[in-house]
């Protein structure tokens, strides 16, 4: 049985198909605001709210996509709908927001955007652009052009009344604990001879995984419900690893980042915003506040997709996973864990305990490049880490060049690195190195981007690399020309945002 | 006004009303109808309605196939699924099978020939939409394959046309041509767009027991479903009414093809006699359903020293997709916006409707405007390289004149020309002739960033140019609280039209919005509608509304004249309330005392568009009413590393008359814009060899998110310029015109790429321009540079 509030009604469910999604068990329950736009987790026109118990025990609200999150994910929270804002008569202060700006044309997309901007008014109480466009990019208007949704967000957040949620703030919290309290030792939902266990700690996972070498492994769905609700599937045993607590744990040495396999994407970011801004960046360019609120690293690198985006970048910084069957552990790096097209070595039994990222101990330059049509929440056509060191006299002493979008997986450019090792930094030296790119990738053309797109902007980002680190060229001198052309001499698009 | 418990006023405190306007009439910054319950989730979209206990669902079996003959449909498995209520095969349809809105051509269910990956072939009927679903994948379709069609230079060249080429001439474009100090000529290609309202397309139907149906449908055009559906069914239109309170989106996609669903819900109702619904996943609407025809433009033009344009030869080749459709009006409006802004002389313009084995592309928003219309602005920008001017200058030189250099390529004078005097203010406004030179400066300057700016045009052709549909009904009832019910056969799709309409019977009647209730449209309220197209709603809606309170307010007056012994020139409407010569009574009692006078409170309201005529024969006429004048200054960034892009600024200045109400039609032109800057640059449709659409969901589509809109975006409508014709309060429509403004991104874009060619060449750049044309087009201006 898993428990929830609903609202702030407690609603017990054991005799339900794990398959079925947060958004479907709304509908069935009328609760009818809630949108399916797309089903798929792309257009946030399902966004619901969840607030949980975080370490401190204090409640925290993340906007998901309930056309993507199966049920069994709302044990021990509370689930927040747009039929729950309004206080009485009272409109909430980001309803009243969309109204007085006109957010809303069609209407369709609105209930999905109140509610991104409910939950963003509950982490933060002041404007700014970037963190609204971050919080908003996974909800699709067709009608605004967003200028109002934008004003709205300006009025929601720099006027904002506390609500009813807040007035209900130990209640939920007793009421959570309570929950978390009662909860069964592995918590399961099952029908139609589909089950799902929720367990609560790595031995009992482990001992599920040996029991049932055959289930599916789920961390945030946002992948694997894809399968059902595009690819008509039905998983006939889940196995979720949210609940697990040592999975969710994150430490952070002088030496070293791990990362638990049920840590989100969103906390991720912030724990990696130091020392790898980049990777920050990256992962806010992932996909959507949506997804990266329960979309996790562990399941990222399990899904061994072809583009992955974090793969490169954890290849790049020589990354190790710990992986766990029964009692026994393993360390891989996650650049020999992918081995083919949606293929790794994870053994049957066996799951991800965390991901273990290295902090480089000497100077270091890390970049990474993510290339896609649309800026925000969309496939990479071409991702690249850069992890580059440079001796003394400006030669390359350590360099790892990891591509994804193009091979069958994220892999490293091995000749590239070769051209490149132990030679002086220097525009020459780049320009003969990533002519062996194309001895290193045969990459393919679908709708993203062609063959030889992707092999020119692998080739570019090379040299964009090479202009974003020092090396002794005359392009060096970025401040004089920033000054001249009065501003900072900003190399990426993304810097314009 | 209708609560009866307000406190009565006296005569002195209604007397000080009655010096006070109405705050909610025409004009009036009031939000959208809906508004508040957009927000709070309480507006209800045909999926939100409670279903009924014997409720069934349907899911489409669709051709895997693009051309082909049905060799055997084997539904055995399928239909002993338990909860499979049957299966319905094209044999099943009792009435006409063929849906095609002006022309056969769009079997309902695919007979013996599929004509595209994604035609019904059957459709099963379930008492789940999972049971339909899993159900619908045991269906064997055995499908012997012809040769398929897929690219429009191969149609064009086999003459495979969905119907036949259409030319618009003036002048002797041949020798102009021949006599031009200098000519140029180019092909590019123009893609297509989903349309993606966010509420893919539904219908939901119940049998009555005359035999006939009561539809709920997410239809632009309900009186098109209810004559399809009766077609359909075989029954006359009496027996069907269709209902329509709010769409989640439409764009032009649910002016003809919300049909296919309708009419398969309502078969199955038929069928079956039970209620049935029709709700088409995000997959199966972006693959069933026709888009924006994708376009090659070809030309030839001839100008003079100056950038004067002498001679223009035009070829439009449209991919129609399977059938006729709408093609033929769509390409006739390309045609027609071939000019956009810019006096022709010498042209010939000609339009190809090529069919090709894809959905059957439709109505969106622009309605082939938008294509036309790119052509031309190209146009102009590759003379401005070959001339090395700034692009601006050549459209200025080009511009329709008020007196002279006036007269449209299919004859029609343009008039109430805003060009130049809002070309100037968007100059200034946004400071131009600065930011030019400051980008000039910048691409000097960056070792691979470029800047790129582009100030374009707008003049859009307002009316129906197929004549016979620029009409409109309203009905109005007044109720004898005082309560005020308004339908009209206007559409609500999110354009705030029902909003419009209600300010104008509030202005009328001098009453609060507050007393008015906007009903779902409704084929038994106005019957014989024309879809909410061609950005006529509010203009003919509106219209028709305010006649049908005016056929009431008369009687009201010539009641109250008698009843309380004043002139008609003693009464006046204000504020919700009458005055009567020396006296003031409330707006309801007013009401109460011509019910008891026995004065009919309920009129029917009517408008046509004067002065419109069109020969299609001749080419030749006056098919618009007015003109809608925008324009657009964009300016942006591209990275010549990897062709990606960021629009930084955008400012607009557009034409809406005198606006009906500012906050909406500013909603509009944002939101417009926004959705032709994604036509332009991300949203780009692409199909393998066997033409299958790849881009099929929004995981491959991409439409712009919030990230995508311009930094810095200033919009400003047009202030005091009515419109000079007797629209609706001097107003102009507002839904399709600025969704061109989004050309003026890629021209910026093709500026950026420009600027590595010293602004001397013209990028050859196709649309969408996505990050990989755009890094391809600077690619090759870099070869053709250093060949030089």
């Amino acid at each position: 049985m898993i428990e929830f509030l609903l609202n702030n009604k407690i609603v017990r469910l054991a005799d339900i198909d794990p398959n079925t999604t947060v958004l479907e068990y709304l509908r069935d329950q009328q609760r009818v605001g809630t949108k399916e736009g797309c089903a798929s987790g792309d257009c946030g026109a399902c966004t619901v709210v969840t607030a949980e118990l975080d370490t401190q025990q204090q409640l925290s609200y993340k906007n998901i996509n309930a056309c993507i999150t199966f049920i069994g994910a709302m044990h021990g929270k509370q689930l927040i709908t747009i039929e729950d804002l309004k206080s009485g008569n009272n409109l909430h202060s980001t309803q009243l927001a969309m109204v007085d700006t006109d957010g809303s044309q069609c209407g369709f997309c609105t209930p999905g955007f109140v509610m991104s901007l409910f939950s963003l008014q509950k982490h933060q109480k002041t404007y700014d652009r970037a963190t609204v466009q971050q919080s908003l990019a996974g909800n699709l208007c067709r009608c605004t052009g967003y200028k109002a949704i934008d004003n709205a967000a300006q009025q929601a957040l720099t006027c904002p009344a506390s609500d009813q949620f807040d007035a209900a703030k130990e209640q939920t919290k007793q009421s959570l604990k309570q929950i978390s309290s009662n909860s069964e030792a592995c918590p399961s939902i099952g029908k139609n001879n589909n089950i799902c266990h929720l367990p609560q700690d790595a031995q009992s996972l482990a001992d599920l995984l040996i029991q049932y070498p055959q289930c599916t492994l789920v961390a945030g769905s946002t992948d694997l419900a894809i399968e059902v609700t595009q690819n008509a599937k039905e998983f006939n045993h889940l196995i979720s690893t949210a609940y697990v607590s040592e999975l969710k744990q994150t430490t952070i040495t002088e030496q070293q980042i791990s990362i638990g396999a049920a840590v989100t994407l969103n906390q991720c970011q912030h724990l990696l915003h130091q020392p790898f801004p980049d990777f920050a960046s990256l992962l806010e360019r992932f996909a959507s506040l949506q997804v990266r609120n329960q979309g996790t690293l562990a399941g990222n690198i399990a899904n061994a997709s072809p583009i992955g985006d974090t793969p490169p970048a954890l290849i790049a910084l020589n990354a190790h996973m710990i992986l766990r069957c029964a009692n026994t552990q393993r360390s891989e790096l996650v650049e020999d864990f992918v081995v083919d097209y949606r293929k790794t070595t994870l053994a049957s039994s066996e799951f991800i305990e965390k991901i273990v990222i290295p902090i480089p101990q000497h100077d270091f330059h890390f970049k990474i490049y993510k290339v896609s049509k649309r800026l925000d929440d969309d496939i990479s056509a071409i991702c690249v880490a850069n992890y580059l060191c440079l001796d003394a006299a400006g030669k390359v002493s350590e360099i790892r060049l990891a591509y994804g979008g193009m091979a069958a997986i994220a892999k490293r450019a091995v000749q590239t690195e070769a051209a490149l090792l132990g030679k002086t930094w220097n525009e020459a030296n780049i320009e003969a190195a990533l002519l062996k790119l194309s001895d290193d990738f045969q990459p393919l053309s679908d709708f993203r981007a062609s063959n030889q797109y992707r092999m020119l902007c692998a080739q570019n980002l090379l040299r964009k690399f090479f202009y974003e680190t020092p090396h002794s060229s005359e392009m060096t001198d970025n401040t004089h020309l920033a000054t001249d052309i009065g501003g900072k001499m900003n190399m990426r698009i993304s810097d314009y945002v | 006004m209708s609560n009866a418990s307000s406190p009565k006023l006296s005569q002195a405190q209604m007397l000080e009303l009655i010096n006070t306007d109405i705050t909610t009439g025409v004009g009036k910054k009031i939000p959208h109808e809906a508004a508040e319950r957009h927000v709070t989730g309480e507006a209800l979209y045909i999926d939100d309605r409670v279903e009924f206990a014997n409720q069934l669902h349907l899911y489409p079996v669709l051709s895997e196939v693009a051309h082909g003959l049905i060799k055997h449909i084997d539904i055995s498995q399928c239909k002993d699924v338990a909860g499979v209520e049957c299966v319905m095969l094209a044999q099943d349809i009792p009435g006409n099978p063929d849906i095609g809105p002006v022309l056969a051509g769009d079997p309902l269910m695919a007979a013996d020939k599929v004509e595209y990956i994604g035609q019904v072939i059957a459709v099963v009927v379930a008492t789940s939409h999972a049971i339909a679903r899993r159900a619908a994948a045991l269906v064997k379709v055995d499908i012997s394959p012809l040769k398929a069609i897929l690219q429009v230079k191969e149609a064009h060249a086999l003459k495979h046309y969905v119907l036949e080429p259409h030319t618009h001439t003036i002048g002797n474009a041949n020798a102009a041509l021949a006599n031009a100090t200098h000519k140029l000529k180019g092909e590019f290609e123009i893609g297509g767009q989903e349309h993606f309202y966010l509420e893919t397309q539904i219908c939901s139907t119940v049998p009555t027991e005359e035999g006939g149906m009561l539809v709920y449908s997410s239809t632009q055009h309900p009186s098109e479903v209810q004559k399809l559906v009766a077609q359909v069914i075989d029954v006359p239109l009496n027996k069907i009414s269709v209902d329509m309170r709010r769409m989640g989106g439409g764009f032009g996609g649910k002016e003809t093809q919300a049909a296919q669903p309708a009419c398969l819900a309502a078969l199955a109702s038929h069928l079956t006699n039970k209620p049935c619904k029709m709700r088409l996943e995000r997959k199966q609407d972006m693959c069933m359903t026709g888009k924006r025809h994708p376009f090659i433009i070809q030309y030839q033009v001839g100008f003079d020293q100056q950038g004067l344009l002498s001679g223009l030869k035009l070829d439009l080749l449209a991919d129609c997709g399977y059938s006729p459709d709408l093609s033929g009006s769509i390409v006739d409006r390309a045609m027609f916006h071939s000019d956009n802004a810019y006096y022709l002389g010498n042209a010939i313009i000609t339009g190809y409707r090529c069919k090709t084995n894809r959905a059957s592309n439709t109505a969106y928003r622009g309605f082939g405007g938008p294509q036309g219309m790119v052509a031309i602005e190209s146009i102009m920008d590759h003379i401005a390289r070959f001339l090395n001017r700034d692009p601006l200058s050549i459209r200025k030189l080009n511009y329709y004149q008020k007196d002279q250099r006036n007269i449209t390529h299919y004859g029609q004078k343009v008039e109430g020309n805003l060009l130049e005097e809002m070309t100037a203010q968007l100059e200034l406004s946004s400071d131009y002739d600065n930011r030019r030179q400051q980008i000039i400066a910048f691409n000097k300057k960056h070792p691979f960033m470029r800047k790129g700016m582009a100030l374009t045009p707008v003049k859009f052709g307002i009316s129906f140019t197929a004549t016979f549909l620029n009409q409109g009904g309203a009905l109005i009832n007044i109720y004898t609280d005082g309560s005020i019910q308004l339908n009209h056969g206007g559409t609500e799709m999110g354009q705030g039209l029902n909003t419009k309409v209600a300010q104008v019977v509030a202005e009328e009647f001098q009453v609060d919005i507050g007393n008015i209730v906007i009903t779902a449209t409704h084929t038994d309220k106005v019957p014989n509608t024309s879809p909410t197209a061609a950005s006529s709603g509010a203009d003919i809606n509106g219209k028709a509304a305010q006649n049908a309170a005016r056929t009431i307010k008369s009687r009201l007056i010539k009641f109250a004249q008698s009843h309380y012994q004043v002139t008609a020139a003693q009464i006046r409407f204000v504020n919700n309330h009458v005055v009567l010569d020396k006296q003031v009574i409330t707006f309801v009692e007013l009401i109460q005392q011509a019910y008891f006078g026995q004065i009919s409170l309920s009129s029917t309201g009517f408008y046509r568009t004067p002065k419109i005529f069109y020969d299609r024969d001749k080419a030749h006429g006056t098919p618009f009413y007015y003109f809608a004048f925008g324009m657009a200054c964009s300016e942006v960034i591209i990275d010549t590393l990897t062709g990606e892009y960021k629009v930084l600024r955008t400012d607009i200045l557009h034409d809406v008359g005198d606006s009906l109400n500012p906050r909406i039609d500013l909603g509009q032109v944002e939101g417009a814009f926004v959705q032709g800057m994604g036509w332009m640059t991300t949203e780009e449709l692409k199909w393998d060899d066997s033409g299958r659409l790849l881009t099929c969901n929004p995981m491959s589509y991409k439409i712009p998110a919030i990230t995508d809109t311009p930094n810095d975006f200033r919009v400003k409508l047009v202030e005091n310029r009515k419109n000079p014709e007797d629209t609706v309060y001097h107003s102009k429509a507002v839904g399709e015109p600025p969704f061109m403004l989004g050309i003026s991104v890629w021209c910026a874009l093709k500026d950026a790429v420009a600027s590595l060619g010293d602004y001397k060449i013209q990028p050859i750049m196709n649309s969408p321009a996505t990050p990989e044309v755009v890094l391809f087009a600077a690619e090759k201006m870099r070869r053709e540079v250093a060949d030089v």
